[in-house]
């Protein structure tokens, strides 16, 4: 009985997405613009806990992974010619989306091979240079717009298939976990050597996280396209995949709830700071430190102390 | 547990109210207008100059009494230099302060990631300095004040071509960045037609220092002139380094060029180069040195193009709603579409059809380390 839970829950929150598809017309157009950044942030937040969280991977080039994703859902649609609300445009959207998340695994996948013999630091900066290897073959290609962006997408994607996309996400990602995969992940995170020792195959489950990391994002990255409508490769820089990686940090790594309501707020943050103009980037900068001070282990899964904000850490004592 | 709960729940009702309550309440004699500006992230020193230019033609207009009676006020809200934070930027200006006209933005790229907005809400949008063609096409609420890209690169060609009498010329474009590729096509293709030749194409990308291996590869090509669409830091160091390798021929750029930094850069090595703007500070016409001036109290600096932009969308948008004579979106788009010979500080404007302005272009030489003011092309 125990094992059906997480079906359930999986069915019920595709049944809410329906459920609140038919409001959706009531919702104040910037609250829902808002509410589907959320959705996207949160699918790569999600997608990033897998490879950075669970196996331990710092990865820093989860916005390549978005822009292979976007550009190939983005270059299917429009030769497609799909016009938005027409019956065929639901299956065309899944099978580009679905397309854009294999392109963006393969790239997984060749990140992957080389992080076999890096760790930490070493993976981070190849990571980072394969994902603006990403963006700048995309900033070259002149069928892709080159710099110029891509122009034109048909605007698909909404609630529906951003929460949608989320449910199945969070449904994987919780079953992945709870299984031998996520098992696995934990003992490559804590301890490589051990995990060897025991016999778990390292290298597979560094790869299969990196794919189905990529896999995700890939995704987000189709779904943003069809939501901005207009893609260029300088919004997949680096620092878009700092963004992300914040959200992870902030939400604690390998902590699946954490990281949901971490990618929620940091998304909410700039939005609510708007009123104080161009300064806001600072005041959320200022709340990202206390945020990461006051926390005690991980956002959620640990304690908000206020006192460690004057205490010194234990290992100073 | 208990205190962790406590914390959190405070912070997201903290979030929660603070996002309700920043919602603009209507006055009745007001006309609410929203400008979307980078006055965050790479490119904020350009929102920066618009959004001076535009909060000066606000000032202006309201010192004067305001239109219909009512004065304006502006709604500004910062893109961080992202497409799609211009996007929710403009949903907000839109759906919930309910503004009856949208200013910006100065890159194509984020204007292109709004402009579907407005256009799906009928709301008319004047960009201030977006040149991608691309932009104006989403839709007929969507203007510009600016040139477009195949018009500036149609004047420097003509320029090269008949001003200055050269047929071989070589572009040294950024490859990085849309405005530059843009322009360039654009140039190559009025020089081949005007009978001149592309000896050489080289490209640099943004943020590079050093350009001797492109500049070597064009100077065997032998050109007349070298064509540098790009912005004025890459371009004075380029212009630089050209002249240490002995390449004395005329260097020819665009609006991106223009700049105070250029000559700061580049120095005495600037001599014998040219660039087309939409405005100069040291134009003698008696409209721009006023702007100069007022501009030149108000901030300590003398404007830019950007603001003189700026400064032009708004008064635009103005004088259509005094035409107009309401605030209702499909009048307000038919009185902008109606503009003719307007009277802005960067010339007289008039929208075309394609909802593009035709506008008379400036070009600037750089003499004896000074700008010098060399001719002005009618459209």
């Amino acid at each position: 009985m125990k094992c059906h839970l997480p079906k359930l829950y999986l069915l019920l929150s595709l049944i809410l997405c329906g459920i609140i598809l038919i409001f959706e017309k009531n919702i104040s157009p910037y609250y829902y613009q808002v509410i589907v950044y959320i959705g996207i942030n949160i699918i790569l937040a999600s997608s990033l806990n897998i490879i950075n969280g669970f196996a331990g991977q710092f990865s820093l080039g989860h916005a390549g992974f978005m822009a292979a994703g976007a550009y190939t859902s983005a270059v299917i649609t429009s030769s497609m010619h799909i016009s938005p609300g027409s019956l065929a445009s639901y299956p065309a959207f899944l099978f580009s989306l679905i397309c854009a998340g294999i392109i963006a695994s393969l790239f997984g996948l060749m990140v992957g091979i080389p992080s076999l013999r890096l760790k930490g630091d070493y993976l981070a900066i190849t990571t980072l240079g394969f994902g603006e290897i990403i963006r700048v073959i995309i900033q070259n290609l002149d069928f892709l717009g080159a710099a110029r962006g891509f122009t034109g997408i048909a605007k698909l994607s909404d609630f529906f298939w951003v929460f949608g996309i989320i449910s199945i996400l969070i449904f994987l990602v919780y079953n992945l976990i709870n299984s031998t995969y996520g098992k696995g992940f934990l003992a490559v995170r804590d301890d490589e050597i051990a995990a060897s020792a025991v016999g778990i195959d390292v290298t597979r489950y560094k790869v299969i996280a990196f794919v189905f990391g990529a896999f995700f994002a890939g995704i987000a990255g189709g779904l943003y396209a069809h939501f901005v409508t207009y893609i260029n490769p300088s919004q997949f820089g680096f620092l878009r995949s700092f963004e992300i990686v914040v959200m992870v940090v902030v939400g604690g790594m390998g902590n699946i709830i954490g990281v949901i309501i971490s990618a929620a707020i940091l998304t909410i943050l700039p939005e609510a700071l708007r009123s104080i103009a161009q300064y806001r980037m600072v005041i959320y900068a200022l709340l990202l430190v206390i945020i990461m001070l006051l926390r005690e282990g991980e956002f959620l899964g640990g304690r908000f102390n206020i006192k460690r904000l004057w205490k010194k850490s234990p290992a100073e004592t | 547990m208990h205190r962790r709960k406590k914390i959190l729940s405070t912070v997201i009702i903290a979030l929660v109210s603070l996002i309700i309550s920043c919602g603009q309440q209507a006055d009745q004699n007001e006309i609410l207008i929203g400008e979307y500006s980078s006055l965050t992230g790479t490119t904020a020193t350009y929102g920066l100059s618009t959004h001076r230019g535009l909060m000066m033609a606000v000032d202006e207009t309201n010192n004067a009494g305001g239109i219909l009676g009512k004065k304006i006020k502006l709604l500004t809200e910062d893109t961080q230099s992202k497409p799609e934070e211009a996007a929710t930027a403009v949903t907000k200006l839109i759906s919930r302060d309910r503004v009856v006209g949208v200013i910006g933005e100065v890159s194509s790229s984020r204007s292109l990631a709004a402009a579907p907005i407005c256009q799906a809400n009928k709301i008319p949008m004047i960009t201030n300095a977006s040149t991608n063609p691309e932009v104006t096409k989403k839709g007929d609420y969507i203007f510009r004040v600016c040139f477009i890209d195949p018009f500036q690169g149609e004047i420097m060609a003509k320029f090269t071509f008949n001003s200055l009498g050269l047929k071989r010329a070589a572009i040294l474009k950024d490859i990085k960045n849309d405005y530059s590729i843009g322009l360039a096509q654009f140039f190559e293709e009025s020089f081949k037609s005007l009978g001149g030749e592309i000896v050489a194409t080289q490209a640099y990308s943004e943020g590079d220092a050093d350009f001797k291996a492109q500049l070597t590869a064009l100077k065997a090509a032998n050109p007349e002139a070298v064509i540098v669409p790009g912005y004025y830091t890459e371009a004075a160091l380029i212009v630089k380094q050209a002249r240490e390798l002995n390449m004395n021929m005329p260097f020819v750029g665009g609006d991106g060029w223009d700049s105070g930094k250029l000559i700061e850069i580049g120095g005495e090595s600037m001599n014998n180069s040219y660039f087309s703007t939409a405005f100069s500070s040291d134009d003698p016409d008696p409209v721009v040195q006023n702007f100069a001036q007022k501009y030149h109290q108000l901030y300590g600096e003398k404007p830019d193009a950007l603001a003189a932009l700026g400064y032009d969308a708004g008064l635009i948008m103005f004088d259509a709603i005094k035409r107009a004579g309401v605030t209702e979106s499909s009048k307000l788009r038919d009185a902008i579409a109606a503009t003719k010979n307007f009277r802005g500080v960067t010339g007289l404007i008039t929208i075309d059809q394609h909802r593009n302005a035709l506008k008379p272009i400036v070009i600037l030489a750089v003499e004896n380390g000074k700008l010098v003011y060399k001719e002005t092309v009618q459209p």
